[in-house]
């Protein structure tokens, strides 16, 4: 048995890329599967926060890549979910610190153990963006329903398939239904059209997903909330499942409907 | 597992069609298969029939950097997958192979006052810059953030909706020709357009500049071109 790499990226920031990472993490791993999350966002390291296993940080990334500590050593065990494990990153080095190559080999060190490998980049096409898709078999390309972001989710897929890891699939997150009935917003079609790739995720903006992240505890978790269904869903399409896609209507609340929203991917 | 690769001798080369299974399986076959009569295949040139399974950009990576270490070299790729069929040709492998007899050479070319362009058959995604000294083509949308900076004519098999320049030294007789003209900025020679809200349903249309202004006209194929 091999794991799985998947790299969660974006062109902009704050998209929501760690808190895709943090709850596919924990989605993948509450349906039993062996997971490690892996912050490559060196310097502005926040999934051990989103995660809430901060205080628990001895070790990290830059550590291993440096020989400093074994790999184990750096692994931090979810209590509430111990199929769940984080490698943080470092907080005090920049990115130059570790090479795509490093990423690889971390991959491949971790792939007989794990199902799943879940890399969190930083925003951007630089050093840090390279880093987190060398190893990925599967690339995630965050975006938002608004049109700076979905212009660099569009250039960051150039770079995937340039880099032959594409093609990559998308989730677009923090949909406001509200905003996109009044022509506000972005549609999914829109991105979809756009972009054309295969779609993942639909997420809605949701306010338990801040307080869900204050408390540390991943919204995915938390039955009710619309954001958790939405992550748990992504889950199960990176798993295989077909599973339809959310359906925001015309009320702005949202209805489980089979849409044709999936598109071949690629050029 | 009994082996169900099946060789077998084409025009240009063997083709090698592999067994039901998953890419993984395939793969060890082919790999053992032709190891196993290394010295009989030596050097040929090959097209693997890969069935419906399903290879990505990196499998194929692997598998032509295999064979050509192992002296092969991968001419085609053949598969009922659409994914893989875009794989292989993103690695510039053929994906159908000529049929027996229906094949054709061109004998040179004849040049009824035609001039080379350069075509692209992809979309151009945001940040790319494609810069030709001739005419382009793009088969594929160009995507809000290209741009595309041509000397002689721009055409677009698909949505135009970057940054396009045609003529760009200064060529006034340059067009542009897109299925859905709505470029972010269109210039011709030192002439500069934005594109107006659209009203209706996308048309195939071509700009070109007519008394130093661009104007945009639907096409019309029975219209005499100026
Ligand atoms: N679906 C959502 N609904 C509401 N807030 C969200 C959602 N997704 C992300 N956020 C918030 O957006 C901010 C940025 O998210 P984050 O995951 O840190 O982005 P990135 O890692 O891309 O910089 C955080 O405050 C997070 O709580
Ligand atoms: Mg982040």
């Amino acid at each position: 048995m091999t794991g799985k790499a998947i790299t969660v990226t974006s062109g902009k920031g704050g998209v929501g890329k760690t808190t895709v990472t943090a709850n596919l993490g924990a989605a993948l791993a509450n349906f039993g599967h062996k997971v490690v999350c892996i912050d490559a966002d060196i310097g502005l390291r926040n999934l051990d926060v989103v995660l809430g296993l901060e205080n628990r940080i001895v070790y990290d990334l830059v550590d291993i890549v440096e020989g400093r500590c074994r790999l184990r050593q750096a692994m931090i065990r979810d209590k509430r979910l111990p199929e769940l494990f984080l490698i943080p990153a470092a907080q005090t080095r920049d990115k130059s610190a570790i090479s795509p190559s490093d990423m690889v080999t971390l991959a491949d060190d971790l792939r007989a153990e794990f199902d799943y490998i879940l890399f969190d980049s930083p925003a951007g096409i630089e050093r840090g963006f390279r880093n987190a898709v060398a190893p990925a078999d599967m690339v995630l390309v965050v975006t938002n329903p608004e049109v700076s972001a979905v212009r660099d989710a569009d250039r960051i897929i150039g770079l995937v398939e340039a880099e032959e890891k594409g093609p990559a699939r998308l989730v677009i997150n923090r949909i406001k239904p509200e905003m996109v009935r009044r022509g506000d917003m972005l549609g999914v079609d829109d991105i979809l059209e756009l972009l054309a790739v295969q779609l993942v995720g639909l997420v809605p903006d949701d306010e338990n997903v801040l307080l869900s992240t204050n408390r540390g505890l991943p919204v995915v978790l938390d039955g009710k909330s619309k954001a958790g269904l939405a992550f748990r869903n992504i889950a199960r399409r990176v798993m295989g499942e077909e599973v339809p896609f959310m359906h925001f209507d015309e009320t702005g609340g949202f209805l489980n409907r089979i849409t044709r929203l999936i598109r071949p991917g690629g050029n | 597992m009994s082996s169900k690769i099946q060789i077998k001798g084409i025009r240009d080369g063997l083709l090698i069609t592999l067994g039901d299974g998953t890419w993984e399986e395939q793969h060890q076959e082919l790999i053992t298969q032709l190891r196993s009569q290394a010295g009989f295949l030596q050097g040929a040139r090959l097209a693997i029939d890969v069935g419906g399974s399903i290879l990505k950009a990196a499998d194929l990576g692997q598998l032509t950097r295999e064979l050509s270490e192992a002296g092969f070299t991968l001419f085609a790729l053949i598969s009922e997958s659409p994914t893989t069929e875009r794989s292989a040709q993103s690695f510039g492998l053929a994906t159908r192979l000529p049929k027996p007899g229906a094949a054709r050479t061109v004998a040179g070319s004849t040049e009824p006052d035609g001039e080379p362009a350069l075509l692209v058959s992809r979309t151009l995604r945001s940040g790319y810059n494609l810069q030709y000294q001739g005419h382009v083509v793009v088969i594929g949308d160009v995507n809000p953030g290209a741009q595309v900076i041509a000397r002689g004519d721009v055409i677009v098999w698909g949505k135009l909706r970057g940054m396009v320049h045609a003529g760009a030294e200064g060529d006034e007789g340059a067009i542009v020709c897109a299925l859905d003209l709505s470029p972010t900025q269109l210039r011709i020679a030192s002439a500069i357009a934005v594109t107006p809200k659209r009203r209706g349903k996308p048309q195939p249309e071509m700009a070109r500049l007519v008394k130093g202004q661009v104007v945009a006209e639907v096409w019309d194929p029975k219209r005499e071109r100026l």
